[in-house]
């Protein structure tokens, strides 16, 4: 069983207190809103993205719990300088991680700091704080007009 | 005097561990606990008496049809409701109040008219008369709250005219436990020819309620937080007001003669009770509230008053920590917000510590909107709820503290 101490690891606590990457970017050319309506959580992310396709800067602003804010900022710093195609390999580990079967070890290879995040699998009603910047990044990238939802 | 450990016996669910720790259940603002008479009577129903109502000639269909209409009288008699025939069966507050706004509402309210709620509506006392003003052009007017949560009632007086055709108002706030004064409220919207409903779902279980004394012309509430089923409540209605209300739904048990030219629509209550109801709910209903009766309003008040309180004084002590809603009426809840530790994380942790809290927006989003906080934290207390368990709970807040120290 995890415990709380597995969710709450001190990378987590010190992402919470002091998020990397808070703030409006400006010039941005992608940008989305992500919304938890079940939870209220809020948050809006800034994406500079190049002509090759790599995301120069990426920036988010918003509140929530510790979980989605601290999920948010490690994934700026996660993101900064990667391809899109990167992203979606990203996007898809993290994914992967946040719903596995306990027993599964999160993929540190592709996942790097981001697995300290593992420990939300064994919170259901937590995963999609984690998950929620992640699902806005994406719809940024596809430009969507509507915000991104959890639900 | 209340024997509280007695009283816990009541209570199966009381008496488990979760991850290794005594569970403390202080999420009775969602839904309270069930005793064991309620769960009884609901399986006896189902063991023995299982049929349909008011239909069958059989001898299971008239137990089933005795204890549906027993429960009936019982809740008439607990509310002090003039007759049974004004008390309807819903499926709770929520669609009690959708019947109300539906079926008053399209016969009495039309363009420029003025619907008054309150700023600590539960948005089931919000949503449904919003959707009325959409579909008729009346106008909904809020009477706002002070910073303790506390209804201007200056304001409520210049709000009130003749144009007020209906007062919502909630008896006791589910976000911040205000009591708020509803007789003197429902006086003055009768004084201006304003119908009242009182949302009663948070309050029901913990004070008594006349609707006569008051003179409530629509009181709602839910089973469920009062030791009650699930998927079960009531509306309790003037007859006068009812039997002048078109059918919310049709459907059977609510009709005497159907063709295919015309119907001829059954008597109260039945009018509003269309379909099979959720029987073994209403009859587990009743159950619930003769189990009030028996511990009764003189021990409850005043024993739930002693626990807030000491529950207040620790919340005072607490660094970092900040109540939301200080009413001076209030009861049985503990809403809070803490230094640098968001709510759902609170409840994440304290979960862990066996401690049942919610965390959110209480469903009541513009009294979140009002303090500016996206969320509280909430403990909220019961008949079974001890010093011990209030304790626990700022133990476990402590260690919430400490981890995001």
């Amino acid at each position: 069983m995890f415990s709380l101490g597995d969710l709450y690891q001190q990378v987590i606590i010190d992402h919470t207190k002091a998020p990397r990457n808070f703030g409006k970017l400006e010039p941005c050319n992608h940008d989305a809103e992500g919304y938890n309506p079940l939870c209220g959580d809020q948050l809006h992310v800034y994406l500079q993205v190049n002509d090759e396709q790599i995301i120069e800067d990426i920036t988010f602003e918003g509140q929530g719990c510790s979980i989605s804010t601290a999920s948010a900022s490690l994934m700026t710093e996660a993101l900064k300088g990667k391809s899109l195609s990167a992203f979606q390999g990203l996007f898809d580990a993290f994914h992967a991680m946040a719903t596995a079967d306990m027993d599964d070890k999160p993929n540190e290879e592709v996942l790097g700091k981001l697995a300290v995040l593992a420990g939300v699998k064994e919170f259901p009603s937590r995963i999609k704080c984690a998950t929620l910047c992640w699902h806005t990044v994406k719809s940024a990238m596809e430009n969507a007009a509507q915000s991104a939802r959890t639900e | 005097m209340m024997n509280i450990e007695r009283i816990r016996n009541d209570f199966p669910v009381l008496h488990q561990e979760l991850y290794g720790k005594p569970l403390v259940y202080l999420d009775n603002a969602a839904t309270t606990q069930k005793p064991q008479c309620v769960i009884d009577t609901v399986r006896h129903y189902y063991e023995r008496d299982n049929s349909n109502i008011h239909r069958g000639v059989h001898t299971l269909s008239e137990r089933a049809t005795a204890a549906y209409e027993a429960s009936r009288e019982t809740i008439r008699a607990f509310f002090n409701a003039k007759s049974s025939k004004e008390v309807i069966f819903t499926r709770g507050t929520t669609e009690s109040i959708n019947l109300v706004a539906s079926s008053w509402g399209g016969a009495n309210i039309g363009k420029d008219d003025e619907i008054l709620i309150t700023h600590m509506e539960h948005h089931s006392n919000i949503v449904p008369w919003q959707m009325l003003c959409k579909r008729t052009g009346a106008i909904l007017k809020v009477v706002p709250m002070n910073q303790a949560g506390e209804l201007d009632m200056d304001a409520f007086a210049s709000l009130l005219s003749e144009r007020t055709k209906l007062l919502g108002v909630v008896q006791m706030s589910n976000a911040l436990g205000t009591i708020n004064p509803i007789q003197s409220m429902i006086q003055q919207a009768h004084a201006v020819g304003a119908v009242v409903l009182v949302d009663g779902a948070q309050a029901a279980a913990h004070m008594p309620v006349d609707v006569q004394a008051l003179d409530i012309d629509f009181y709602v509430t839910s089973a469920h937080k009062m030791y009650g089923p699930t998927g079960v409540g009531v509306l309790i209605g003037k007859q006068a007001l009812l039997e002048a209300m078109p059918p919310y739904q049709g459907g059977g048990d609510m009709i005497l003669m159907v063709t295919f030219e015309t119907t001829q629509y059954n008597d109260l209550p039945h009018k509003f009770e269309a379909g099979t109801p959720n029987i073994a709910g209403v009859i587990g209903f009743g159950e619930a509230i003769r189990y009030i009766q028996a511990i009764g309003f003189d021990n409850i008040v005043p024993r739930e008053k002693v626990l807030l309180n000491y529950a207040t004084v620790q919340a005072q002590n607490f660094d970092g920590l900040k109540q939301i809603g200080v009413a001076k009426e209030k009861a049985c809840v503990l809403s809070f917000v803490m230094d640098g530790i968001h709510p759902h994380d609170l409840g994440t942790i304290l979960d862990r510590e066996a401690v049942a809290i919610r965390a959110g927006h209480h469903c009541a989003m513009p009294v979140m909107q009002f303090y500016k906080v996206p969320a509280t934290a909430r403990a909220s207390f019961s008949i079974y709820n001890t010093e011990a368990e209030v304790d626990a709970l700022f133990a476990a807040l402590t260690k919430a503290r400490d981890m995001f120290a």
